[in-house]
């Protein structure tokens, strides 16, 4: 792999505020179950978009579908597309596609490893075994989510000897790691307490900086906090999409406001 | 890049070829006995092979009738499965069932150990022990008898039997021995009246896979049946079994002749016994899960 | 009065099902007690290390151990690799359809075929059609088929243990399918995998049947010089000096019975050692 430079980090000013994903016609089934209908979505480059509904909206399907991941499941059809500045990402080898697009799990999915190696992983895997570079990404990766002070220490410990949000920082180092464009957070906080929350969310808001951020949560609260723009996702149909600050004073849908208020969900 | 990509490619190959090398091995096997089965069945018609009752392999005029060794095989199976069966299912149900913790761990251990023991081993211990013993007590001329092969055999299924017929009964749902349970039934009720229904068809698979055992288990029948190819009457003769025809003759046979594929044509038979008996077991375990 | 008279029904039938289970496990005890009570006499240095004399009567068993030793380590190396291989693809890869269907069968076939079968096989395959010859090749390779279904259905267990979110990790950082089983599934699968191999290691060393035409030698009081030469083996000894050498000393019967179990029991706890080990290890 030479396409490793730091240049990589830092995006195109073309496609810079514009449109880093779209989505079109998007269907999704899992066996005879449609989990998503009909989506159409633009997500714009170096912006949080926040989606919130109530479980089993679809919006966990849409995340996995950005980078393949529902590929794995055996039972899963799509039919539509979704382009990746401008190209089909299936045409995209799914190793490339997934270096590009990272994902952070719901419950911090550290390996059995060190602190290092967990890190590490990405990187060894796309063929950087140069150990001075390996401890540079390192640094920078584990700066970047706010967790080097914590750990700098004790980088050859075990990860699993973490905190759960200590533990989900490290996730996001592993994944910045492998230098993606696009992150996909899918609940990230749904297992951690207020003070990990806030870090973490911290963490995402200095980083859309340099990345696009796609943020999956239950929580309207962070939603509100973090999102530039949100969608409400509803039985697997896009309700709405619009400016954070609109959808949560004015939604022009009954229904979005229903869901904010907690009315259900 | 390119290399690690050529590589992997290989490798995945190399997995899938693996992957499928079971079912090549399964065709090799019945191909290479074939090969050298076939020449035999070419001057021996099947029916008169099965039917004969008489095997003089090396006597001038050679005969193969396999009739003796058949009945003499299904005897000792029959014998082994009679009290193996039964004990084994009751052994299942004490240690999923009624035995507390660490003696569950030590019975399962004890039955483990009984699958470790080599054939040959047991077959050892067989003749030193349990032939003399058949022999005083039920005052026969020889304790080499089926009796005494099917009582080995029976012991030796038992730890098949046992293993796949408690995971049966451990996959019976909680709720249906609760349900029982709380209509007042005893355990003993319910496990008698609910549980081995809802276990049998785990159950009946792995008395099926006793039986495949029973009938291709070697050593241990070969050296206490007594090995007599003549048609049994009873359970307290001598007898010989497909297996040990086989076992205690090819190292005899000329390369090439009558009896050397003579005895891959009772492989044949012993491979479609056994094929036939697997399939159906795991067909029988199969439907269970659907 | 119906109550007393249930409880009553079912303390007897759990005495009943205990003794079953009492009929099944006593045997083992009395088998293992014997014959290390037969045995124990025989066992010393002289006899574990020497050849045997006068027609197996006096001596040795040394290469009868050396045999075992050399037919298990050699069938190992051919059935380990095929069968982890195997394991990774029906548990990494394979799609639930006919083919996969049709392995599985072919394993559970495999694994119900008479051992003595093997050995015809082996025969006609190995020692006849390749020119082997009766070798320790021979020996080993057919062992090593026979023991491919036990390997295999180990190794598929210890992969399927692994957490699922193992694999998605790896795959969400760009890795591949290959290095996700190579780096993320396989370093956590490993006791698993190793104690399905010493177990089946175990079984191929007691196993008499599937080596009596493929590479048993009656007696060869030397030690094989190369793969392609004969071999004693314990299991077949034992078999011999039980039914074909009369007046031997039945001490050395025990003996060898005692030296083959002993082998094959020190293999099993060691395999279930490893189990225990890494189960109170494992740390996810």
């Amino acid at each position: 792999m030479q396409d490793n430079t730091v240049a990589d980090k830092i995006p195109n000013p073309e496609t810079r505020n514009s449109d880093k994903i779209s989505i079109r016609n998007l269907n999704i089934w899992f066996g005879r179950v449609q989990a998503l209908k009909n989506l159409n979505l633009l997500v714009q480059s170096n912006e949080i978009l926040s989606v919130i509904g109530p479980a089993s909206s679809g919006k966990t399907s849409f995340l996995r579908q950005i980078n393949r991941l529902n590929e794995l499941e055996v039972n899963c059809r799509v039919k539509g597309e979704i382009l990746l500045d401008k190209k089909n990402i299936q045409e995209l080898r799914c190793e490339i596609l997934r270096k590009r697009v990272g994902m952070i799990f719901a419950l911090p999915q550290v390996l059995p490893l060190s602190i290092y190696d967990n890190i590490a992983y990405g990187p060894r895997m796309h063929g950087i075994t140069d150990k001075n570079y390996l401890d540079n990404i390192i640094e920078q990766s584990l700066t970047a989510s706010f967790i080097w002070d914590e750990v700098k220490d004790r980088l050859n410990e075990s990860a699993l000897k973490l905190s759960g949000g200590q533990q989900q920082r490290l996730c996001i180092s592993r994944t910045l790691a492998v230098k993606p464009e696009v992150i996909l957070f899918d609940e990230p906080c749904s297992g951690l307490d207020p003070i990990s929350t806030a870090k973490v969310e911290e963490s995402m808001l200095k980083l859309k900086k340099d990345y696009t951020i796609v943020l999956v949560t239950n929580n309207v609260k962070q939603a509100a906090r973090v999102g530039d723009r949100t969608a409400f996702f509803l039985m697997g149909e896009l309700i709405e999409i619009d400016k954070t600050d609109k959808i949560f004073t004015a939604p022009g849908d009954k229904r979005t406001d229903d869901y904010i208020r907690g009315k259900f969900g | 890049m390119r290399i690690r990509l050529f590589k992997e490619f290989i490798i995945e190959k190399l997995i899938f070829l693996s992957g499928i090398a079971s079912i090549l091995f399964v065709i090799l096997i019945f191909v290479f006995l074939l090969k050298e089965g076939l020449s035999f069945f070419k001057e021996i018609n099947l029916f008169k092979f099965i039917s004969g009752k008489h095997w003089y392999p090396i006597s001038e005029p050679e005969q193969f009738g396999i009739l003796p060794m058949i009945l003499g095989s299904l005897l000792v199976t029959l014998g082994a499965i009679i009290f193996a069966v039964p004990l084994s299912i009751g052994a299942a149900f004490y240690i999923s069932e009624v035995a507390p913790g660490k003696i569950k761990d030590i019975l399962k251990a004890g039955i483990e150990m009984l699958a470790a023991i080599p054939s040959v081993v047991l077959g050892f211990i067989g003749m030193i022990t349990l032939v003399p013993l058949v022999k005083n007590v039920l005052h026969l001329p020889t304790g080499l008898t089926a009796f005494s092969g099917s009582i080995m055999l029976g012991l030796m299924s038992m730890p098949t039997i046992i293993s796949i017929s408690e995971d049966a009964i451990n996959a019976v749902p909680k709720s249906y021995k609760e349900g029982a349970l709380a209509l007042g039934a005893t355990r003993w009720q319910a496990m008698y009246r609910v549980t081995i229904y809802a276990a049998l068809p785990g159950i009946i698979a792995a008395s099926m896979l006793g039986i495949g055992r029973v009938i291709g288990e070697t050593m241990a029948v070969m050296m206490i049946t007594g090995n007599a190819a003549v048609i049994p009457h009873t359970f307290f003769q001598p007898v010989r079994t497909l297996t040990a025809t086989i076992a205690a003759e090819m190292g005899e046979t000329v390369y090439g002749s009558m009896h050397y594929y003579s005895l891959f044509a009772i492989g044949i038979i012993l491979f479609i016994i056994t094929f036939i008996i697997n399939i159906t077991a795991d067909m029988v375990l199969h439907r269970k899960h659907k | 009065m119906g109550g007393v008279k249930t409880t009553t029904k079912q303390k007897i039938a759990f005495s009943v099902l205990f003794l079953c289970t009492l009929i099944v496990v006593l045997p083992v005890l009395f088998v293992l007690w014997a014959i290390l009570k037969g045995g124990a006499p025989a066992i010393n240095w002289q006899f574990l290390s020497t050849m045997p004399r006068e027609g197996m009567r006096e001596g040795g068993i040394y290469p009868a151990i050396i045999g075992t030793i050399y037919l298990v380590s050699l069938s190992v190396l051919f059935s380990l690799p095929i069968g982890l291989f195997a394991a990774i693809y029906l548990n990494e890869y394979a799609k639930d359809n006919l083919l996969t269907r049709l392995i599985r069968l072919a394993i559970v076939n495999l694994s119900g075929v008479s051992s003595v079968v093997y050995g015809l096989f082996g025969l006609a395959l190995f020692v006849n059609f390749l020119k082997f010859g009766v070798s320790i090749l021979s020996g080993a390779l057919t062992l090593a088929i026979m023991n491919l279904p036990v390997i295999i259905i180990a190794s598929t267990e210890a992969l399927a243990s692994v957490p699922f979110s193992f694999r998605e990790v790896s795959l969400s950082l760009g890795a591949s399918r290959w290095q996700t089983v190579r780096y993320s599934v396989l370093p956590n699968a490993i006791p698993g995998i190793l104690t399905g191999a010493i177990l089946s290691l175990a079984r191929a060393a007691g196993e008499t049947a599937p080596i009596l035409f493929t590479v048993a030698a009656f007696y060869l009081p030397k030690l094989p010089k190369s793969i392609f030469d004969q071999a004693m083996a314990l299991p077949y000894h034992l078999y011999i000096i039980s039914t074909q050498i009369p007046n031997i000393k039945t001490e050395v019967r025990y003996g060898t019975a005692l030296v083959l179990i002993g082998i094959v029991f020190s293999m099993n706890i060691f395999a279930v050692v490893i189990r225990a080990k890494f189960r109170k290890k494992k740390k996810w």
